[in-house]
């Protein structure tokens, strides 16, 4: 009785046959390529004595580094909610002419290999650029300074958050929105107390993708960023820095420190996402 | 709350989906909107909630102007045939969000709010329900939580699009009794679209037969069952029996053999006679209008039908007969058909 209720626990009756393949497979393939490498970073790391460990991450180049990667990229994720989420509604709701084009346009930053928009936004927005430029007498210097970072993944990060929304709005049932205009409620709160809620979970996972590929980006920083030690450093290329100058244990501390300071946020994030769909939609 | 629609077309694109209408709708009645799909009886029923607007023609709440007004500021509760609750609210929530979406002066307070949607809750009974998930919920409950959030705004009219359409048999039939039930204890002027001619006649005080974005008769259930004003509604509200035939001079032929039958003011040239199939009684061939040859007989239930051939002219008729109980009628057998009560009306059909 108890060894096959265990079983079942385990494994379910089920008419989908193949479980015991699949699940060997996916959990060889995640090994390989996920756990592999990642094991490889601890264990390298794990060469440093527990007090070099604490030293090298706490120091103030480092420290800064860190504050730098994720405090922009938890910014730039914001904005590209907050803008992306605009853009869905745009690219959903209304008929416009080149429609198909600007919805081509957002997959632009998925193939655009990251030095080149490094490059192009750099020349745009440095002082002599047409953006920079006009920004200059104002006061604001974009290129080689924190706000260049912060554009820079704001770029990157938009198609992340439109692609996510954009299937779950158009799914959403037009007649949710007639029905709270014929209970007297105005566009406003029918957007915030009917179509927000009902996307929520799709703006967090957006929010997320956006904020992991944000913090890990590399290519298109390092030419906006003027890498500053202390004021424009990401921590990325902190440990390509390390790496060139062959403290390959360095540098694998400062990743582990990335590591799991994103998978900590991810599982925050995963965990809010969860309970905003478990709130949408209740099975029993 | 009286409803007039004066002459409203509507057009999508090349579809015409509402041909000129013009229907009053009395204070505190229930009408059911019954046509085919595609007869544009949900159109109508969008533009009276201010969902959708006509291209011309005026819809007057209690002789006001209602066109001027968006679907927000008409106080019309509408029930969606498929409900669009709002899934991330509970039960309580649904039905109160209509309360608590208003503004300044109108704005209730909490305790008012409570008081109201529990016994809307009550009403409906399903107060046992207030702190499910629509997604945890019956069809049918569903359906009531729909109808709770709709009169929660305590509505001048109730609209309610297909609302059993997406119910089962059984089901249906049950909510039917009680939103009939409802109506009485709330008479709320409320307008039901529907493609059943059951539930329309069931449950409507008036019902408006619509096709073809036109409509075709409105009436009370038994006028429009018992006194079909066209051809058309005989044809979509209960069983139809067709016998051709053909006026000519002032009489009913068919072929060469007269009827015998009144052509009850219909114009020269060719008619349709239809009845319905208890009206038409089988009776020895050689005394009655028509005759034919049985070709099979079918049961089911309690009813049983034969196809008879008629021989015309033109080619053979097949017309569906009522076999009365008790009556046994064997293929092959010659049968005369004596329509006792029957409708004549031109046929479209050219000769």
């Amino acid at each position: 009785m108890s060894l096959s209720s265990s079983r079942i626990a385990f494994r379910q009756q089920s008419v989908i046959p193949g479980f015991g393949l699949t699940m060997g497979l996916t959990l060889t393939w995640l090994g390989l390529i996920v756990l592999l490498p990642l094991s490889a970073l601890f264990i390298k790391t794990s060469e440093l004595s527990f007090e070099r460990f604490i030293a090298i991450v706490t120091a103030a180049r480092t420290l800064h580094a860190l504050q730098v990667s994720f405090g922009l990229a938890l910014a730039a994720a914001l904005v590209n909610v907050v803008f992306g989420a605009i853009v869905v509604w745009v690219l959903v709701r209304y008929e416009f002419p080149f429609k198909k084009g600007v919805d081509a346009l957002i997959d632009i930053p998925f193939a655009l290999p990251t030095a080149v928009a490094g490059i192009a936004l750099t020349a745009l927005y440095a002082e002599n650029g047409w953006v920079g430029s006009l920004l200059a007498p104002l006061g604001i210097q974009v290129s080689f300074t924190p706000l260049g970072i912060l554009v820079a993944l704001i770029f990157i990060g938009l198609p992340f958050v439109v692609r996510t929304v954009q299937p779950v709005l158009a799914d959403l049932d037009q007649e949710l929105e007639e029905a709270a205009a014929s209970l007297g409620a105005t566009r406003t709160q029918t957007l915030i107390k009917v179509v927000l809620p009902s996307i929520w979970p799709a703006l967090l996972t957006g929010f997320a993708l956006a904020f992991a590929r944000a913090v890990g980006e590399y290519g298109s920083v390092i030419f906006i960023a003027g890498n500053l030690p202390g004021v424009s450093e990401i921590a990325p290329l902190l440990i390509v820095i390390r790496l060139e100058e062959f403290r390959y244990a360095d540098a694998t501390a400062i990743a582990t420190v990335m590591l799991l300071a994103s998978f900590a946020l991810l599982l925050v994030i995963n965990r809010l996402q969860r309970w905003a769909e478990l709130r949408g939609s209740r099975h029993g | 709350m009286t409803i007039d629609v004066v002459g409203v077309t509507k057009r999508f694109k090349t579809f015409t989906a509402l041909d000129h209408v013009s229907l009053t709708i009395r204070s505190g009645e229930l009408v059911a909107l019954l046509g085919p799909s595609g007869s544009g009886k949900t159109t109508l029923l969008r533009i009276i909630a201010g969902l959708e607007w006509p291209d011309t023609g005026e819809v007057r709440f209690d002789g006001e102007d209602a066109l001027s007004r968006s679907v927000r500021e008409r106080n019309v509760g509408f029930v969606f045939q498929h409900y669009a609750l709002f899934r991330h609210m509970n039960v309580f929530e649904n039905v109160a969000f209509g309360l608590r979406v208003r503004r300044g002066a109108d704005k209730l307070p909490e305790a008012a709010i409570r008081g109201k949607v529990n016994e809307l809750l009550s009403l409906v009974q399903i107060d046992w329900l207030a702190e499910r998930y629509p997604a945890q919920l019956s069809g049918g409950q569903r359906q009531r939580v729909a109808l709770a959030r709709a009169l929660a705004i305590s509505p001048r009219v109730l609209l309610l699009d297909e609302p059993f359409g997406a119910l089962d048999a059984k089901v249906r039939k049950e909510l039917r009794r009680w939103l009939r039930h409802l109506h009485e204890e709330l008479p709320v002027t409320s307008v039901l679209v529907t493609h059943d001619q059951e539930e329309a006649l069931e449950l409507a005080d008036r019902v408006v037969v619509m096709g073809h974005g036109r409509i075709e008769q409105v009436g009370s259930p038994a006028e429009v069952y018992d006194d079909p004003a066209t051809a058309f509604v005989h044809d979509f509200i209960g069983e139809t029996i067709a016998l051709p035939g053909e006026v000519r001079g002032g009489a009913l032929y068919f072929g060469a053999h007269a009827l015998g039958l009144d052509p009850q003011g219909v114009a020269d040239g060719p008619a349709r006679i239809l009845a319905r199939p208890h009206d038409v009684d089988l009776a020895d061939p050689g005394s009655t209008p028509f005759a034919g040859k049985v070709l099979a007989v079918r049961t089911f239930g309690p009813t049983r039908r034969a196809d008879v051939e008629l021989a015309g002219e033109t080619g053979a008729v097949v017309v569906e007969a009522a076999v009365p109980h008790g009556q046994t009628l064997e293929p092959g057998t010659r049968v005369g058909l004596l329509p006792r009560r029957y409708k004549v009306f031109t046929s479209p059909r050219a000769t």
